[in-house]
């Protein structure tokens, strides 16, 4: 008796451990799957906002429901036809422009840069360096005033001058971006470049042909990111920008929310924003695998 | 580039400091002066004449042509800008009447002045460095000339700047890039901080040396002392909680996402990168529509009947505040949840195993094993994003403006030195406050950043992370 009952009282602090453990692990589910369904919604509704707003008919801010009631295509159309208050396809084409070409620009001059900071030694490298990470504590929009006065003694401020500038602006500073590039170089062996080396490879011939090809999961977060500065920036297209016939897609979406346009665009700007962002997303989701990639690979060291 | 055999980390460690230690050149200037023969003497006045007596003819007319071009642009215009600088210009605009039609002279315009005057005095030191260069290029010509029996020529040159000189031909144009629209713009706008450049004195202004910052630190006027302290703190406290409350919630839902019994994580973590698709500023305009007085969510809220009146999201200074801070949170979780999957998934498998052998609990192995490996690999990435939030221009400008604005005040409660600077410049046109503002956010970030770098043990033990 005694000992059938010492038997069962076992067995079931047995099965009651064992379910404790069971149902800690069902609450911790439950808790955190609640807890995520919570903040997704969180995190989508702003972005469903948009997307329902940019068919919205009623073109003003400030609607009487959160969601629109009466839906249109209107909102798109006019974005692309109507031209004569802002020009939003021209905008969209020189944005795009401008954005592929700071994308070759500073991917070259990143390689460059952080190429040299890894692989080589050479005197003024920790020079170089320390010069580079001292200026980007200054902050950047100090210098913006003095950027527009020198593009203007290069005579780069009126006309497809503006585009030009741009461009040059983007891209010209690129090189001081070279620590995460260089972070990741670091961690490629240096036997591979000493092979290359003692089969009479010169430096540009390592550099293009060997190490180029392996950071390429790196090179695509380093496209991705140039190619999203232009995109949005603001503040230096705002400073060089002064007229809006050269204005990117940033300021001409700003202009929309002004208060003179406000009522009248701002559905059309949430139609905006939606253009802007799908190439957007669609270059992040066929790049995510990569960045995810490259973002590990980076600091795993 | 020695292929020895042995241990690989101790020759890699090695390498890589016999690799850093780079011997003293021979070739310098005072070797030049006092062992150069006459043609290498001759280069210090005329540049290129070493060389071309070495018969590195294009070589030595390059360097020529570069000191012909200098010693041009100093006489025509370099020295009247160099001569401007004291003054800064005073000539003001002049309208004559001549024959019943307005003719106007233009006078000087200070801020063309300041900056032809900066532009010559970078380029007079590049020169130097160019001079430095060529001179010991001589140098050279001559000791390899009379080793070897002819100094390289063109060819040999080029072959060398793309292969054991590779920095010159791959940093020449990116340094380039770097000079004229990073650092000379930057020392131009330090020298606002000297000068009485405000919207009183557009076109005409003079060197005041330290008034404005003395101004900063005066009792009254717009720009005081109080309000700087206060715009000071703000920032920091902006940039502590925007860095660590990212860093921290990120963490977690990083955490909860890789739970063994989370499902759908790929859809989770799509879902939150979507807010990284979005350009930041339509993110922050749209969420600045939302949180308006008569925006969609005080909409929302009021006709579910959860509020009365408009909740004050950028009226009052508080709400304002943590405003700011949890919108931040919404752009900025996702970017953490990114960089720490990937981070938690290199933490070695073994060291969980063994310490769920010696029976540590789960905050045991998070404070003791997940924690400091975090740690030590996101200190500088922590470091660029607390540098990064004190100039995060965007998120407040966009988001709050500022606001609220205190009548008559010239930074708002949610303004940050950046926005500050901004409004002081754009907005005013007090370029010389701003430059000042600007400089004291350098100060603060390079403290800061020293202190906590200095710290921290990745810069310690630089060899662990490698």
């Amino acid at each position: 008796m005694s000992h059938a009952m010492q038997a069962a009282s076992q067995d079931s602090g047995k099965i009651s451990f064992l379910r404790d453990q069971r149902k800690r692990r069902i609450v911790g589910d439950i808790l955190s799957h609640l807890l995520l369904a919570a903040l997704a919604v969180v995190w989508v509704i702003p972005i469903v906002w948009v997307v329902l707003e940019s068919f919205n008919k009623n073109t003003g801010p400030y609607n009487e429901t959160f969601f629109p009631t009466e839906y249109t295509l209107d909102n798109y159309v006019q974005l692309f036809t109507d031209k004569h208050v802002l020009d939003f396809p021209a905008m969209f084409m020189r944005t795009l422009l401008i954005a592929v070409v700071v994308c070759v620009i500073n991917v070259f001059f990143v390689l460059c840069v952080a190429f040299c900071m890894s692989r080589l030694r050479f005197r003024f490298r920790k020079t170089f360096m320390n010069v580079v990470l001292v200026m980007g504590m200054f902050p950047g929009i100090m210098s913006v005033v003095a950027i527009y006065f020198i593009l203007k003694a290069m005579g780069l401020t009126q006309g497809i001058g503006v585009t030009i500038a741009l461009i040059l602006v983007y891209s010209a500073g690129a090189g001081a971006g070279f620590y995460v590039m260089k972070g990741y170089m670091d961690t490629i062996p240096m036997s591979l470049d000493e092979a290359a080396y003692l089969d009479g490879c010169t430096r540009w011939q390592v550099f293009t042909k060997i190490t180029i090809p392996v950071c390429k999961p790196m090179l695509v977060y380093q496209a991705l990111t140039a190619f999203l500065g232009p995109w949005l920036d603001f503040v230096m297209a705002k400073a060089i920008c002064r007229t809006q016939d050269n204005y990117t897609v940033a300021l001409g979406l700003y202009q929309m929310l002004t208060r003179e346009y406000l009522n009248d665009w701002f559905a059309r700007f949430a139609a905006a924003a939606v253009v802007i962002s799908i190439p957007i997303a669609i270059l992040f989701i066929v790049m995510q695998k990569y960045y995810q990639e490259s973002m590990s690979g980076a600091v795993k060291g | 580039m020695e292929a020895t055999t042995g241990a690989r980390p101790v020759r890699r460690g090695l390498l890589r400091r016999k690799a850093d230690y780079i011997p003293p050149s021979r070739y310098t200037l005072r070797a030049a002066l006092t062992d150069g023969d006459a043609f290498t003497r001759l280069s210090f006045l005329i540049l290129g004449a070493g060389n071309i007596a070495r018969k590195q003819i294009l070589k030595g007319l390059l360097f020529l042509a570069v000191e012909i071009a200098y010693i041009a642009f100093m006489a025509t215009s370099g020295a009247e800008n160099l001569a401007m600088i004291p003054s800064l210009g005073w000539r003001e605009q002049t309208a004559e009447k001549i024959d019943g039609y307005w003719h106007y002279t233009p006078g000087d315009n200070s801020v063309i002045v300041l900056l032809y005057g900066v532009a010559t005095i970078f380029i007079t030191l590049l020169f130097v460095v160019f001079w430095a260069y060529a001179v010991r290029s001589a140098y050279k010509a001559q000791l390899l000339a009379a080793e070897t029996g002819s100094a390289p020529d063109f060819i040999q040159d080029w072959r060398n700047i793309t292969d054991r000189e590779a920095q010159v031909s791959l940093m020449a144009l990116p340094v380039l890039g770097i000079l004229i629209f990073s650092i000379l713009p930057t020392l131009f706008m330090m020298c606002m901080a000297f000068t009485n450049y405000d919207s009183d004195h557009v076109l005409l202004f003079d060197w005041v040396g330290l008034e404005n910052f003395g101004q900063l630190f005066s009792a009254d006027g717009a720009v005081n002392a109080s309000l700087f302290g206060e715009v000071l703190a703000w920032t920091l406290v902006w940039a502590f909680f925007a860095t660590f409350l990212n860093f921290f919630l990120g963490l977690f839902l990083a955490m909860v996402i890789n739970r063994p019994t989370t499902r759908l994580k790929g859809f989770w973590r799509a879902v939150f990168s979507l807010s990284i698709a979005v350009p930041q500023f339509v993110s922050l305009l749209v969420i600045n529509q939302m949180l308006q007085p008569e925006g969609a969510i005080n909409r929302l809220l009021m006709s579910w009947g959860w509020i009365d009146e408009a909740l004050p999201f950028f009226t009052d200074a508080t709400w304002a505040r943590v405003t700011v801070i949890v919108v931040n949170l919404w752009i900025g979780i996702p970017f953490t949840i990114m960089q720490i999957t990937g981070i938690l998934q290199n933490i070695p498998a073994e060291q969980y195993e063994a310490a769920r052998i010696d029976g540590a609990n789960w905050w045991q192995t998070f404070t003791r094993i997940t924690m400091p490996y975090l740690v030590f690999v996101l200190t500088p990435y922590l470091i660029t994003t607390f540098t990064g939030n004190v100039n995060n221009f965007n998120v407040i400008y966009l988001l709050s403006n500022g606001n609220p604005t205190p009548v008559g005040a010239t930074a708002g409660k949610t303004d940050l030195l950046i926005t500050w600077l901004y409004k002081l410049t754009v907005d005013k046109g007090d370029y010389n406050l701003g430059a000042v503002i600007g400089i004291f956010t350098f100060i603060t970030l390079a403290i800061v950043s020293l202190i906590t770098y200095r710290s921290s043990a990745s810069y310690k033990d630089e060899g662990g992370f490698r």
